[in-house]
């Protein structure tokens, strides 16, 4: 899949939804290629910032855009990867602050 | 806390154009502008972009480290290399840096630079 195409549908779904692309298209790049990289390796779009086991049932609250992602950016105005980000977190109006894992240890697949 | 780890680790580290690497004495190197001393090892994910800004900020840096891209392990050495994670971080979540004893989690600079000496 190309990288600007998956931008562009992304874009237009989840602003939709007041989600928005990190402004630093570089980053914002880099990030849907390794979610197609996963798409690639795993058949499903996990989130890059997180080890996947392979079991699309198992990480489905980790299959992009995650279950984590409304309460991070609600909380700290960015989803974990600061893939997903809130206007004001992209307008700076709001600190860039480490978003913490929330995804429960137990869901680490040994 | 010791490290441990079954497999070879990727070692890496930058030396800038025209710098010397000069040996102090075993186990202690200056590249370029930086001198440490603790080891500094990371456990990453090759699609993660905090582990690409660590691996980044080092490389910057000038420090030596080794890393495992986990993601890239399958089977029993991704289980053992992950039973090596949870002891240094209980929530097995990427990056996880080791610099001597301390563990620090995700890309946090400042903590990373305080931790390296550099600042």
């Amino acid at each position: 899949m190309d990288i600007e195409t998956l931008y562009q549908s992304l874009r237009k779904v989840q602003e939709a939804k007041g989600y928005y692309f990190n402004k630093d298209k570089d980053r914002t790049f880099e990030l849907l290629e390794n979610l197609i990289t996963n798409k690639d390796r795993y058949g499903y779009m996990a989130c890059p910032c997180r080890l996947a086991s392979g079991d699309r049932e198992w990480d489905k609250d980790i299959i992009c855009p995650c279950d984590y992602r409304e309460p991070d950016v609600e909380e700290y105005g960015s989803c974990y990867c600061n893939l997903y980000v809130s206007q004001e977190w992209n307008d700076e109006k709001i600190p860039h602050d480490y978003v913490p894992e929330r995804r429960p240890p137990e869901k680490i697949r040994f | 806390m010791s490290f441990k780890s079954v497999l070879p680790l990727h070692v890496a580290y930058v030396k800038i154009p025209g710098s010397e690497s000069v040996k102090l004495q075993p186990g202690i190197e200056k590249r370029g502008c930086v001198m440490t001393q603790d080891s500094v090892k990371m456990y990453s994910l090759s699609t993660c972009s905090h582990c690409k800004s660590v691996k980044k900020l080092l490389d910057e840096c000038t420090v030596k480290y080794e890393f495992t891209d986990v993601d890239l392990l399958k089977g029993k050495e991704r289980q053992a290399i992950l039973e090596d994670v949870k002891k240094f971080n209980p929530n097995c979540s990427f990056p996880t840096i080791i610099i001597g004893e301390k563990v620090i989690v995700g890309y946090k600079e400042t903590e990373i630079k305080e931790a390296l000496g550099l600042s």
